[in-house]
């Protein structure tokens, strides 16, 4: 009885209560990033590398913006549109002639298109990281305890800019196109479908989801060349286990993996956290390889 | 291959390997070194080629090999005195062996994207362990480590020169090369094939595939490995670095570069690419990764078959 | 000023084309032609090559040699999405509708172009309904819910959408029972009427010869036979050599 008592006791309530509001909170960026992921994916059977990087080219161009206008705001819209500009001439130049081979050259392409992005950052940027500043400070009080605001407001606009989106694709004209040509892009051409245009928007808003990932998140962390590649694979991570291709599995599969690792994080380090991640993987490959989200294929 | 292509081949291949050998009495230290390493990174190449020329199977995971490879030796070196090359080359093995075995287990359950993709998520854990397991790793720093004397046991024992380290790797390569080319060549090498070109009509005509793709990963781990081993021989250090996915990724680089399926293109890849490095260095500095990657890409889209084919079809003209 | 001339060249011409599947030489030098409001049947055994000359009406592929050429003008090697605007509607061998698009997004997906105004994409939309009133009945259901007749009718109708001048109709009743059969049959009448052009791949020989003006038989991947419609009579030798089993 009294070793009951004493475990419930010993259970960190604190410590959880703000470890799931973190885990929420890193959820809803990795959603926002592994979305475009599975989107492009979905769409174009393209293992986007370089995803992670138009993630931090993104975080770079909120950082000069800011400096340029002191306006956090501005630099998320335009950063957004600049990234996602810049991920359509990329798809046009590079990836629109490797349609139709092997889908291993797009993964070569695109890894390619990475390292070249990585090493211009560093090039421009240098070595030293860089800071976005908050838009606003200041904290709210649950229970006893304070969790600042600005967290709470990537969780809300990264669910907003996803939202906004599933509407799109369900209700826009735009969004049948996009939907069309993922179920089948020779009978969307058939139909008049422009279909490499839709491929060069569809990568194109996964490039400036990317970004506006990076703007948001800029002010938690650092802002430098290689910040891309963690979330690079934790979004890899995420698609496989969400399903690949499967909207709404990469969120919940986001959600779910950010919660355990910020759940980790209460007892070992932030680095063996990242283990946990794997673990899932592994586990998910080994039992439910469609995806832990995926209703089991019949 | 006919009698005309073969004494071709071989003359091609004797003038090459001559040229090999005689270049450490030519070239100054630094290319010596510089032509070692093409040699090793080639051999790691070559072990890649395995699986993505001959078996179709794209895999990221080869920075986990050869970073085991040179971690294994590396724990030879450390833990058993005197130092001794043929037990650093065994453990060396071992360890890329072990960790071939896991992948290869996961090769069999997944295809294409999701093994790439699997692989490379795998060599990040392993980077990981590697990097946080500072006790028995040496973390961030490393291992160091005295290079051992080559020896047989009862004949003779001398230390390893710039040269002489120079024709043992050479040696060691070669003969890798010469049984992975006989390898490729042989029935099982034709079924890996079949693999590549067709997975379902393999397995449909009766093969068991799941086997044949553990033997391939086995293989190209073990190859890796021992390039690892090398690398750890030639350098006298071992560090997490080799084990972060990048090494994988230059690999494919090599592959794709030189050619894939070709055992030989890898190698020619390699040089290719280290070449240009030292180029782009003089210019760049650290930023050569920008015009190489570049070039890369543009290689990708225009020369998909990589240089050996590109002077494979100039040739036949 | 001259009053038109009535145009003269075909609405689509194709002219010894041949096409190949990677190394598989399909079609071997085939021409054939549909002038304007005409309903054209081209018939011929299972593999001969009817669906591939389909395909490269459609832009889906591309021959090696040959030309294709819609009102005179070529246009051979331009992607099939262009031809759908042009006017060429396709309804594909096994339907292929987007199965997990509603009927109204099926559809949508044939109205939603430049040019159109709301009230022709009312007017369309109302079209469709009265000639297939099922898809009005489900018309948020899911295209992958539909029967097989009911998927038919989709394809049929969505092509409709484009407001061809022409379309390809590859094997329509195929696994069909009975009374859709004789629904499609209505259905090309009424395509018919309005002017549309039909190029119909049909194995239903009665059908094909009932409802055509024309007739092309093929076999081994070119034209055997091309005569009008009226002149074969469905127990005729040539049917016999070219489509008995």
């Amino acid at each position: 009885m009294s070793t009951v008592l004493g475990f419930v006791q010993a259970i960190p309530y604190q410590e959880l209560l703000i470890q799931t509001l973190n885990g929420i909170v890193t959820g809803m960026i990795l959603a926002l990033i592994a979305s475009g992921l599975t989107l492009i994916f979905g769409i174009m059977d393209v293992v986007n590398f370089a995803h992670g990087e138009l993630f931090m080219f993104g975080a770079y161009m909120g950082v000069v913006v800011i400096s340029a206008t002191g306006s956090f705001w501005l630099a998320l819209l335009l950063a957004t549109l600049i990234v996602a500009l810049i991920g359509a001439a990329l798809q046009i130049t590079t990836l629109r002639p490797l349609l139709g081979r092997d889908p291993l050259t797009t993964i070569l392409a695109t890894f390619g298109i990475s390292l070249v992005m990585q090493n211009y950052a560093l090039w421009q940027f240098g070595p030293v990281a860089r800071k976005i500043p908050e838009p606003f400070s200041g904290q709210f009080t649950l229970f006893y305890l304070e969790y600042p605001w600005y967290r709470v407001l990537i969780a809300v606009l990264s669910a907003a800019i996803i939202g906004v989106f599933y509407l799109f694709l369900k209700y826009g004209t735009y969004g049948i196109w996009i939907r069309a040509t993922t179920q089948d892009r020779v009978m969307a051409g058939a139909m008049g479908i422009p279909v490499s245009w839709v491929h060069t928007a569809v990568f194109a808003i996964g490039a400036g989801m990317a970004a506006a990932s990076g703007v948001l998140f800029g002010p938690l962390v650092g802002v430098n060349h290689a910040m891309g590649l963690d979330w690079v694979l934790k979004a890899f991570i995420v698609v496989v286990v969400g399903g690949m291709g499967n909207l709404g599995g990469s969120i919940a599969a986001s959600i779910f993996i950010s919660l355990l690792e910020s759940y980790a994080s209460i007892w070992v380090s932030p680095a063996q956290a990242g283990i946990v991640s794997f673990v899932v993987l592994i586990l998910t490959l080994l039992f439910r390889p469609t995806g832990l989200f995926v209703p089991t294929p019949k | 291959m006919s009698k005309r292509s073969a004494t071709v081949y071989w003359t091609g291949f004797s003038i090459i390997l001559a040229l090999l050998i005689v270049a450490p009495f030519v070239l100054p230290e630094f290319w010596r070194r510089f032509l070692t390493e093409i040699l090793i990174w080639g051999l790691l190449a070559m072990s890649s080629d395995i699986l993505i020329g001959y078996t179709g199977m794209v895999s990221f995971g080869h920075s986990a090999f050869f970073g085991l490879g040179m971690y294994g030796a590396a724990a030879a070196l450390l833990m058993v005195r005197p130092p001794n090359l043929w037990l650093a080359i065994l453990y060396g093995l071992i360890g890329s062996a072990g960790i071939a075995l896991f992948v290869a287990y996961f090769s069999t359950r997944l295809r294409d994207i999701y093994f790439a993709i699997t692989t490379l998520i795998f060599s990040q854990i392993f980077y990981v362990i590697i990097f946080t397991w500072t006790e028995v790793t040496g973390g961030e720093n490393g291992l160091t480590f005295r290079r051992p004397a080559l020896e047989i046991p009862g004949l003779f024992s001398m230390p390893f020169s710039s040269e002489t380290l120079h024709w043992f790797v050479l040696a060691v390569v070669t003969a890798s090369y010469l049984i992975l080319r006989r390898i490729t060549q042989s029935p099982f090498g034709m079924v890996l094939q079949s693999i590549r070109e067709n997975e379902a009509r393999t397995r449909a005509i009766g093969y068991a595939v799941e086997r044949y793709k553990i033997v391939a990963v086995m293989l190209s781990g073990l190859f890796a490995g021992l390039a690892g081993v090398l690398y750890a021989l030639q350098n006298r250090f071992a560090a997490p670095d080799f084990v972060y996915f990048l090494v994988s990724g230059e690999t494919v680089i090599f592959n794709v570069m030189g050619g894939i399926g070709t055992l030989v293109g890898p190698i020619v890849g390699a040089g290719f690419f280290l070449l240009l490095r030292e180029a782009f260095s003089r210019f760049f500095t650290e930023y050569y990764l920008i015009p190489v990657g570049v070039i890369f890409i543009a290689m990708v889209i225009f020369l998909p078959q990589g240089l050996l084919g590109f002077m494979r079809r100039w040739l036949n003209q | 000023m001259t009053p038109d001339a009535t145009p003269i060249e075909p609405l689509v011409a194709v002219e010894d084309v041949h096409t190949y599947y990677g190394k598989s030489h399909i079609l071997h030098g085939v021409s054939l032609h549909i002038d304007r409001g005409e309903v054209v049947g081209l018939l011929g055994r299972n593999g001969v090559g009817k669906s591939t000359t389909l395909k490269t009406i459609m832009g889906l592929v591309h021959p090696h040699r040959g030309k294709v050429l819609f009102a005179g003008k070529p246009i051979t090697s331009l992607p099939a999405h262009k031809l759908a605007r042009l006017g060429i509607g396709y309804v594909p061998e096994d339907r292929r509708i987007f199965r997990l698009l509603t009927v109204m997004e099926n559809l949508r997906t044939g109205l939603d172009r430049h040019g159109v105004t709301e009230a022709r994409k009312q007017e369309l939309l109302e079209k469709a309904f009265t000639y297939f009133p099922v898809l009005a009945e489900r018309r948020n259901q899911a295209g992958g819910t539909l029967s097989g007749g009911e998927q038919q009718m989709l394809a049929i109708a969505r092509a409709m959408m484009l407001e061809p001048k022409i379309i390809l109709l590859d094997e329509p009743t195929e696994g069909l029972m009975p009374r859709m059969v004789s629904q499609i049959r209505q259905i090309i009448d009424v395509l018919h009427r309005e002017g549309v052009a039909i190029l119909l791949v049909e194995q239903n020989v009665p059908l094909t010869l009932e409802a055509s003006h024309r007739v092309y038989i093929m076999e081994k991947g070119a034209v055997r036979h091309h005569c009008p419609a009226s002149a074969l009579k469905v127990d005729d030798p040539l049917i016999q050599q070219y489509l008995g089993v």
